[in-house]
């Protein structure tokens, strides 16, 4: 009875926000396929890990589904063509970054006829194949992480041996304010996420499932509970609904929200033997495995009150973002932010010509009312909220003072490298300081600070290494030297008697016959075997 | 396209410094209005004169600073430490010395340190001592509560005491003040009196002091409700009265005739005050949770010790400056065990 009880019961974690959801802004409308753009802009890296490596030429004809780059190294995704066009170029173009910064794309013409490629055999009994066939068939439909992550799906479902999967969460929880594509997928499109779960389930060996939904959901709740009830999991799976609050959706937050344990610090959730994966995921492993059906999609919210008509379309990847907003009636007003993501972890569009690509959960288009500047920052008065809300139970204030004191030791003792830079800290300081943007600058300066560190240990080994050689060089010729001047300085001091210099010749002849026998006996020896 | 690029989150923050403030100032109004029912106007004229010279000492500090002069001000910070400071003094006490121990706070404790949010000190209590240790008559002459005295001062008497140092004709001293209940405590145990006796006295109403119960009980209503709006935390002032209750309780009970009842040490003196308003003050508290209980027990114990055996009556501001040197090291040693980890604590 009391284990009964255990199983259901749900755990808190620390901190956290109740903000505004927003989410009826978006997700009255079903779901619905946006048209093929004019151009696509297809990122050779959407994902964590390493770029994937082209392996089409320009000017080549390519079908939709066709992969356009090879996953490259055990960490990294496999890229295909979102659909038939031409490939009119790979070169460097603005992608959804926060850096603003350029990266290789596959620019391709569509010719709108959407042909596909044949794809290989569905693995509809896969229960029946090697579960590396399965994961092979995941890593070659580039699935990523859809809920922003983007850490390679196929990845994340071969823990190893040494790491037994006790439980498999699909995190269905969506607590960013605004976006609600997750929701959609879960109404629409219940089963598919259900048969994902069931496939992950079977190549993790066996886990129980715990699929995590929050409560401001209940079309979501009521779509997967029945879904459910159809198939053959309801024995190892459960639904488990979760209060709404700021940032249940984050992997470490929910693991601890439905199973009370918490991912040591600096480790994967395998470790404690729990894998979390996002419910656009398990979707897209479905259509992967029962359908031989790449990610050449995804669902994306374009929401806030800038956006005259807000919905969740599905666009193909490399679609440029300026044109899903067209798609979406335009800008009512020119919002004060564009973003893309959540309000709270989102980062700000530089360019719009930027494409989606596999972790755009959201475009967000803010007005002056939605996102009102905060002004200048003022002086912490170390009042504490931000240690009240933050999930992770650092103190951000301390973290942020020694971050502006440039003190990047002193940030590490408190744990600034367990920041999952969620913004709660920053949304509730009354002086309205960027905090996270100070532990972003201090990572990044501390990740700087290594890869100095890394490169300076490995020329002062390489001088070191020189160093030796040069003196174990100069040492063998002073060795050599002296060794001569001692053999000669021997030989003048035995010339000086006549019977010396006898022993001397006769040692000579000796050493120049035994020469010449043994010359001859490898003449002959040679000659035997020719 | 002109959008901003700002670092997340993007959404609206509902929170400012200066809505703090002003709701510190909000709450203590009960607490003023009872002081001024008890104490007369001159706790008001304080109260403005202080505000007037804290505002002005912080402008021109921003100005020789060359800072913003309006976000100093707009923060309501100089405002708060002025009223904390005002409603301290003795309302009688002479404008010079309101003048200088505002000063005292706002330039030397303040300013000089930084200004908001760099100061070790709480402003409005360094200023009160500062007075206390240089001028101690003027700091302890406290007027009578209405009910016990032969006079009380009207508006314009009160002014003239204040600017002028002029009493109303015909009345003497003697007939304004009286002992605040601390005192008169300290000084009848001193003598040898036993707490039965020294309870004959009329300075003793229902609780605590006359007058003095319902100022703290005004400044416990705004404390409670400062904690409802989620200003303030329970740590810091639970642990303050706890620690002080539990301390009187303490020796109560092992010698009722020499230790007067615990509610009498959290309702006589400038307990409540110190522990919703002083104590509680973010940038020389503690900020950790595990370090301000100990911060606030630790202001408890030593104000307990203090009016117990130390050399003055009332400790509330030289037990919260005390801790205020001790909390950097109190948070050193209090970190919070961080998500993930097995144990909280700062490796160096």
């Amino acid at each position: 009875m009391l284990s009964l009880l255990n199983r259901r019961r749900l755990w808190r974690f620390h901190g956290g926000l109740h903000l505004p959801d927003e989410k009826a802004l978006s997700n009255g409308h079903p779901v619905v396929s946006m048209p093929l753009p004019r151009q696509l802009v297809i990122p050779l890296q959407q994902h964590i890990g390493r770029r994937a490596r082209p392996i089409v030429e320009v000017g080549e004809r390519l079908l939709t589904g066709q992969l356009l780059a090879r996953a490259e190294g055990d960490i990294s995704a496999c890229v295909h063509a979102s659909t038939s066009g031409t490939l009119i170029a790979i070169e460097e173009h603005p992608v959804p970054h926060p850096s603003g910064l350029s990266a290789l794309c596959a620019i391709i013409a569509p010719d709108g006829e959407d042909a596909w490629a044949t794809p290989p055999e569905p693995l509809t009994h896969y229960a029946q194949c090697d579960p590396a066939t399965v994961r092979e068939r995941i890593r070659w439909a580039g699935i990523v992480g859809l809920g922003g992550a983007s850490f390679p799906t196929s990845v994340k479902l071969n823990p190893g041996p040494d790491q037994p999967i006790q439980t498999l969460i699909l995190n269905g929880v969506e607590c960013e304010p605004y976006i609600t594509c997750d929701d959609r997928l879960m109404r629409e499109r219940a089963g598919d996420i259900l048969a994902g779960a069931r496939i992950m389930h079977y190549l993790l060996g066996d886990p129980r499932v715990l699929i995590g939904i929050e409560d401001n959901k209940p079309e979501a709740i009521a779509a997967m509970r029945a879904a459910l009830a159809e198939t053959d999991m309801a024995g190892y799976t459960e639904i488990r609904v979760v209060p709404t609050q700021y940032p249940s959706g984050g992997e470490k937050q929910l693991i601890r929200i439905l199973t009370g344990r918490e991912v040591p610090s600096h480790a994967i959730p395998a470790r404690i033997g729990i894998v979390c994966q996002n419910v656009g995921s398990a979707a897209a492993v479905a259509d992967a495995v029962l359908r031989s059906r790449p990610l050449v999609s995804r669902i994306v919210t374009v929401t806030g009150r800038a956006i005259a008509d807000p919905r969740n379309v599905e666009v193909r990847m490399g679609t440029p973002i300026a044109d899903v907003i067209d798609f979406c009636g335009g800008l009512r007003e020119t919002p004060r932010k564009l973003l893309c993501g959540g309000p709270m972890m989102g980062f700000a569009l530089q360019d719009t010509q930027a494409p989606i690509i596999k972790p755009s959960n959201c475009i967000l288009a803010l007005t002056e009312e939605e996102s009102p500047d905060p002004g200048s920052a003022l002086a912490c008065i170390r009042c504490g909220r931000c240690a009240e809300v933050c999930p992770a139970k650092l103190l951000p204030q301390q973290i942020y003072w020694h971050a502006r004191a440039k003190d990047l030791d002193r940030v590490q003792d408190y744990n600034l490298f367990d920041c999952i830079e969620c913004g709660c800290c920053a949304q509730v300081c009354p002086s309205h300081i960027p905090l996270v943007q100070y532990y972003r600058y201090a990572k990044n300066e501390i990740w700087a600070r290594e890869e100095e560190k890394r490169k300076a240990e490995l020329a002062r080994a390489r001088h070191e290494a020189k160093q030796a050689r040069i003196e174990r060089q100069e040492r063998e010729r002073q060795a050599r030297l002296r060794q001569k001047k001692d053999t000669l300085a021997a030989a003048t001091s035995d010339a000086s008697g006549p019977a010396a210099k006898q022993a001397a010749i006769e040692a000579a002849t000796r050493r120049a016959s035994a020469k010449r026998a043994a010359a001859l006996d490898q003449t002959e020896t040679s000659k035997g075997v020719s | 396209m002109s959008v901003s690029l700002q670092c997340s989150p993007h959404g609206l923050r509902p929170n400012r410094v200066d809505r703090v403030m002003q709701e510190v100032l909000i709450a203590l109004v009960p607490g003023v209005l009872a002081m001024v029912w008890f104490f007369g106007w001159g706790v008001l004229i304080n109260i403005a004169l202080a505000v007037s010279v804290a505002l002005m000492a912080e402008a021109a500090i921003m100005l020789l600073r060359r800072r913003s002069v309006r976000t100093a001000l707009g923060d309501y910070s100089a405002v708060v430490t002025a009223v904390l400071f005002a409603i301290s003094v003795p309302p009688t006490l002479p404008w010079w010395l309101t003048l200088l121990g505002i000063l005292f706070a706002i330039v030397l404790v303040k300013q000089l340190y930084g200004g908001i949010g760099y100061n070790p000190f709480n402003p409005a209590m360094a200023g009160y001592v500062f007075l206390l240790v240089s001028y101690p008559v003027a700091m302890t002459t406290w007027l009578a509560p209405n009910m016990l005295a032969e006079h009380t001062l009207g508006f314009i008497e009160s002014w003239r005491l204040i600017f002028t140092n002029t009493l109303p004709p015909g009345v003497t001293w003697d007939a304004l003040s009286a002992a605040t209940p601390l005192d008169e405590m300290r000084g009848q145990l001193d003598r040898g009196l036993t707490i039965a006796e020294i309870g004959q006295s009329p300075l003793w109403g229902l609780f605590g002091g006359r007058g003095w119960e319902w100022v703290s009980a005004g400044f416990l209503i705004g404390g409670l409700w400062l904690l409802w709006r989620r200003i303030i935390t329970w740590q810091i002032p639970v642990s303050m009265l706890a620690a002080l209750a539990l301390m009187a309780g303490l020796f109560w009970t092992l010698d009722p005739q020499t230790h007067p009842l615990p509610t009498f040490h959290l309702f006589s003196g400038a307990a409540m005050l110190g522990a919703f308003f002083i104590a509680t003050d973010p940038v020389s508290a503690c900020t950790t949770k595990r370090g301000q209980i100990l911060f606030g027990a630790a202001i408890g114990v030593i104000v307990f010790v203090i009016r117990t055996w130390g050399g003055y009556p009332e400790a509330v501001a030289f037990a919260v400056l005390l801790m205020n040197i001790a909390a950097p090291t109190i948070d050193h040693y209090t970190q919070p065990r961080a998500f993930g980890h097995t144990r909280g604590r700062v490796n160096r």
